[in-house]
């Protein structure tokens, strides 16, 4: 694998870093399995691209797609919570509506960013060469992302919202109201699909209706490695290691297109096939190897 | 203070299933009773309890706290007036948060929540304290994960975050039935000492006869639904279990009386 390659992976990685700690928040924290994500990450697309395509200065329409994004994980959990549907099919209703939602947004299938300005033109602007930009500017942010998240779960708010995951029914003897705690959570963590929707579209120049597919998967087999490299446990650890799990797994892509075996190689179409093998490895292992010390 | 008023409430209502969980059930709980709860499987006890807690609304009847009609306020609102403990041991604390985060947690009882620490320097000296009346040695393990803790140090950590906050009525719902008995026993004393030291007003569910008449000031019976026996001040003092069992029998409610309750 070339220097290229892996700088490649650490970009990818720290983009759509901010989308498997959306995943984190859902999955893990909330306990809520939110397919919202593979409409919420076009949605933030292709929301910032019209925006700019309109005028809009591209760090500004980040905020619009986050807002959207926000507003499409509400609806999820609204779903949920108000309308007693089961979190899996909430989430899947919305991701379906907004397949055409984003469509509506655009006027059209897909939207080129080509010779508009992107936020990645305030570090080439200063004479940063284009390869180094994207990894920089997406690394600190989602460094910028990683910080903030901690430091919410570790507020009153924050951890009213790990417990609900946890135990609905203690927190809501404490007093909790927990439907709107959910409503918040996937809100929050739609926001951030969302915002890393916005910054591919950016970085790749166009943003396309199709472009969420899969991302969930991408998102859990992320949080996995994260947790099967760096741990879980406590507040502060699982969050950092969703992050290093993002850049573990675009590695992981970029080696496995590389892999070839005589006349068979891995062909981009195959990664969510491998991601969905990596994905169930990931969750069966613990009791393989369970079963493998029993014997 | 606390007042249920003709309390109808079915469970599966015009279903095949369908069951007449309170049946018209009226009770007024004074300040400062320490009332004991007993009744048969499926009697209601747990149901009164959940009704009172706001888990859901009665199908009619009203439930007033110190004259104020509560009987539309969610769950989660009533928490403010509200301490409660469940019989499962699990159901009161957050496995995966820490002793003090639960703590902070269960300080914050019925108050807003904002953007603030969750856990502030300040208050751990406070949950130090606190912790040192269990007489566990949690007080040194503030950093530790609840899910660490057995059973009856689960429950005591819950006895202690549902009175951290002084409750209006404490709620407690067979609270040492999932225990050992000598655990139990422990817990029970704990109650004793919370209850007693802040003079709170007390409903406890148990299915141990002697425990329902040794402890409190009244004892209320339920069957099908509705309460038969109401017993308080001397009358209480004087009881025991043959002649608590004698007035049962003689309210009709011998088939239905559980091996269990007999046993306990």
């Amino acid at each position: 694998m070339t220097w290229y390659a892996i700088l490649g992976a650490i970009e990818q990685g720290s983009v759509y870093g901010l989308m498997v700690l959306g995943v984190y928040l859902t999955f893990r924290v909330l306990d809520f399995p939110d397919l919202t994500v593979d409409g919420s990450l076009p949605l933030g697309a292709a929301v910032s691209s019209v925006a700019i395509t309109a005028g809009v200065n591209p760090f500004v329409s980040l905020f619009f797609a986050l807002g959207a994004g926000f507003l499409a994980g509400m609806i999820t959990g609204i779903l949920n919570t108000k309308l007693k549907i089961l979190h899996l099919l909430a989430s899947i209703l919305t991701m379906i509506a907004l397949y055409s939602i984003n469509i509506r947004i655009m006027g059209r299938p897909n939207l080129t960013l080509l010779g508009k300005p992107t936020v990645l033109d305030s570090l080439t602007g200063l004479g940063v060469p284009a390869y180094l930009a994207a990894p920089a500017l997406f690394g600190a942010i989602s460094i910028v992302a990683v910080a903030a998240l901690i430091w919410f779960l570790h507020t009153e708010l924050g951890q009213a919202t790990l417990a609900t995951g946890d135990n609905p029914q203690m927190i809501t003897s404490l007093g909790v109201n927990t439907d709107m705690v959910v409503i918040m959570g996937v809100g929050l963590s739609n926001a951030l699909v969302a915002l890393c929707g916005a910054l591919v579209a950016q970085n790749q120049g166009a943003a396309d209706v199709n472009m969420g597919v899969g991302t969930i998967v991408a998102g859990l087999a992320s949080v996995i490695i994260g947790e099967t490299l760096f741990g879980k446990g406590g507040v502060t650890r699982p969050i950092i290691a969703a992050l290093i799990g993002s850049i573990a797994y675009r590695l992981a892509i970029a080696f496995a297109l590389d892999f070839r075996v005589g006349e068979l190689a891995v062909s981009p179409s195959d990664l969510n096939l491998i991601t969905a093998v990596i994905v169930v490895l990931a969750l069966t292992s613990p009791q393989i190897k369970g079963k493998l010390a029993r014997k | 203070m606390l007042n249920l008023q003709n309390i109808v409430k079915y469970f599966h209502k015009g279903g095949a299933n369908e069951v007449l969980a309170l049946n018209d059930l009226s009770l007024d709980i004074r300040q400062g009773d320490f009332i004991t709860v007993i009744g048969s499987n499926g009697a209601g006890k747990t149901t009164m309890l959940n009704c009172m807690a706001g888990c859901f609304f009665p199908d009619s009847g009203t439930i007033a706290l110190n004259d104020q009609d509560i009987t539309g306020l969610p769950e989660f609102r009533r928490a403010k007036f509200l301490g409660r403990v469940f019989q499962d041991p699990l159901l009161g604390t957050s496995a995966s948060l820490t002793i003090e985060q639960n703590l902070a947690l269960a300080d914050k009882r019925g108050q807003r929540r904002g953007f603030g620490l969750g856990v502030k320097k300040k208050d751990r000296d406070r949950f130090c304290e606190l912790l040192k009346q269990l007489g566990l040695g949690l007080e040194d393990r503030l950093q530790a994960c609840v899910k660490l803790l057995s059973g009856g140090q689960r429950q005591a950590l819950t006895m202690l975050m549902a009175t951290m906050v002084r409750p209006e009525v404490l709620l407690l719902d067979e609270h040492t039935a999932a225990l050992d008995p000598k655990t139990g026993a422990q817990i029970l004393e704990l109650t004793q000492r919370i209850v007693e030291t802040q003079r709170l007003t007390t409903l406890m569910v148990t299915h141990n006869m002697n425990q329902a008449i040794k402890l409190g000031n009244r004892l209320i019976m339920l069957h099908r639904g509705r309460v038969i026996l109401d017993i308080a001040g001397e009358e209480k003092k004087n009881l025991s279990v043959e002649n608590l069992l004698e007035r049962f029998y003689s309210l009709g409610g011998a088939d239905e009386l559980s091996d269990r309750m007999l046993l306990s």
